[in-house]
């Protein structure tokens, strides 16, 4: 019983601690970003690594998610009569919630494991202490352009998204199963607001993308430098930025819409 | 003011130094003197916390008790900038080179240049192939850190320490995993570019050979004390079993072959 408490104490002790060291990177990082504007190059190279090299798979899914939403949209609808707001239900889903989270939960996937890969490998080759010892802030070089680049990247992506899902929703829903095309965009423009919607859902992205790569970058940053530590780290990477991501995205919604 | 008033030319000195990580001691009471202009080795087995004191040193680690001073400079209650324009003066050259994987052998060599100087870059570009040549590799300037060897890794990195003009440069195990050509290049560059350019170098090492080879003056570190110290013809000359050990290499003697362990026959008939 007095071991149970100590373990549970130490647990405790730990989680505290490491929550800590998390709020104390983020400080550091978020004071490395000033002076990224004498290093604008160092965050088009991570826009690249972790925007552009990202956008195969968003695509892809996009169409694919937008494809399923107008079949299942339309099964759903026409039920009822309804299938002239396919268009409306495909574009509120997306810009609204699937956008957003999707787009983050393919982030952590594609670019927030890589992220944490290079950071750990980074650690483990005693780059990390190079650079300290050259006397180059880690956190201005390394750290700081890539939270910014997955901030900046992931709004971007997710507008990508809802762009291609919402054409994969028409080529299901106007060129295969044959809802009305004027209905299919003249409803989705009366339906789909810029504010409550669009500017939700862009909020959402943008804080999706800050979380999602603050996990991916710390992970690496705190992993044991060893290739099981790395590999360690690389899967909490995916699963606590997921997991963040689908909670606080409830905690917005709540916010937004509840 | 540094502690030790031994010499007005040392340019470390470590003073009564603790140093635990979690419940392992590492460092419980060490003095050691750097002097300016000289090689010295810090030497003892794996697991003794040589690398650990050279981060100590360079102030990436606090140490519980005790302090360090370089150029007079007591490293660990510097300031952050403070802390910083110390660290231009002097290169450290990880055991694995820590080259930046995504620059080239030229960019990485010029990486401190760049960040720290508003040099043209045409000297900049004088400056790298000067000191690339001392370690034998200007004709590597474009190949990547993935497509060189270890020693050639730590050529580069050599390189790079020196691009800056430092006072000193800490040496992490330069010889481990080294094939003995590589090893002869490398202990003769190292006493090279000390002599040449008047450096401080400090060498953390268990090669022996190699190491007593270059050092002016030698440390030997074993459960966190220095157990002896002197120049190398000293250390030769040393009657300690422990020393004697070490510098012979042989498996019986004060440091035990077997990992602790229950009595063998017992051990064995307890199987059954």
């Amino acid at each position: 019983m007095l071991k149970l408490t100590q373990n549970l104490g130490q647990q405790g002790l730990m989680a505290v601690a490491r929550l800590g060291r998390r709020f104390m990177f983020l400080l550091s990082t978020l004071a490395g970003c000033a002076g990224l504007i004498r290093r604008f190059h160092l965050l088009i190279k991570q826009l690249y690594s972790v925007g552009v090299l990202t956008l195969v798979i968003i695509v892809v899914a996009g169409l694919f998610v937008g494809m399923v939403l107008g079949l299942q949209g339309y099964n759903t609808l026409v039920d009822f009569g309804a299938e002239e707001s396919l268009g409306v239900v495909v574009a509120l889903t997306l810009v609204r919630e699937l956008g957003p989270v999707v787009t983050a939960l393919l982030f952590a996937g594609r670019a927030g494991s890589a992220l944490t890969a290079e950071i750990g490998l980074m650690k483990a080759t005693e780059q990390l202490s190079g650079l300290e010892m050259m006397a180059v802030d880690p956190f201005r070089f390394i750290f700081a352009p890539r939270l910014m680049a997955g901030f900046i990247a992931v709004p971007i992506l997710a507008a990508i998204f809802n762009a291609v899902g919402v054409f994969g929703g028409y080529l299901v829903g106007v060129e295969w199963v044959g809802v009305d095309a004027g209905s299919f965009w003249s409803q989705m423009q009366a339906g789909v607001d810029l504010q409550e919607d669009i500017l939700n859902g862009v909020i959402k992205s943008i804080v999706f993308g800050f979380i999602v790569t603050w996990i991916a970058l710390f992970e690496g940053y705190d992993a044991v430098p060893t290739s099981e530590g790395v590999g360690r780290a690389t899967t909490r990477t995916v699963v606590q930025a997921s997991l963040a991501v689908l909670g606080v995205d409830f905690l917005l919604t709540a916010l937004m819409f509840g | 003011m540094p502690s030790s008033s031994s010499s007005r030319d040392a340019l470390v000195d470590i003073a009564n130094l603790h140093f635990a990580r979690g419940s392992r001691r590492i460092f419980s009471g060490v003095d050691i003197t750097i002097q300016r202009g000289k090689i010295t080795a810090i030497m003892g087995p794996s697991g003794t916390g040589k690398t650990t004191l050279l981060k100590l040193i360079a102030a990436q680690l606090y140490p519980d008790q005790g302090s360090i001073h370089l150029d007079g400079q007591d490293v660990h209650r510097l300031t952050r900038s403070a802390l910083y324009t110390l660290r231009k003066r002097v290169g450290m050259l990880f055991q694995s080179g820590a080259l930046l994987t995504d620059l080239n052998v030229f960019d990485n060599v010029a990486f401190p240049l760049r960040e720290h100087t508003q040099l043209p870059e045409t000297l900049i570009r004088h400056l790298v192939l000067i000191r690339l040549h001392a370690v034998g590799l200007r004709g590597a300037r474009d190949l990547m850190p993935s497509e060189l060897s270890g020693g050639m890794a730590r050529r580069v990195a050599l390189a790079r320490a020196l691009i800056m003009d430092p006072m000193m440069i800490m040496y992490d195990e330069p010889f481990a995993g080294q094939d003995p050509i590589s090893m002869g290049v490398l202990a003769d560059l190292i006493k090279t570019v000390n002599d040449a350019l008047g450096l401080t170098s400090i060498v953390v090492s268990h090669d022996v050979a190699e190491t007593l080879s270059i050092a002016d003056y030698v440390y030997v570190l074993s459960d966190g004390v220095v157990i002896e110290q002197g120049t190398p013809d000293q250390m030769k000359a040393s009657e300690s079993p422990w020393v004697q050990q070490f510098i012979h290499a042989q498996a019986n003697g004060p440091v035990p072959f077997h990992y602790p362990a229950p009595e063998y026959m017992a051990d064995l008939m307890q199987a059954g």
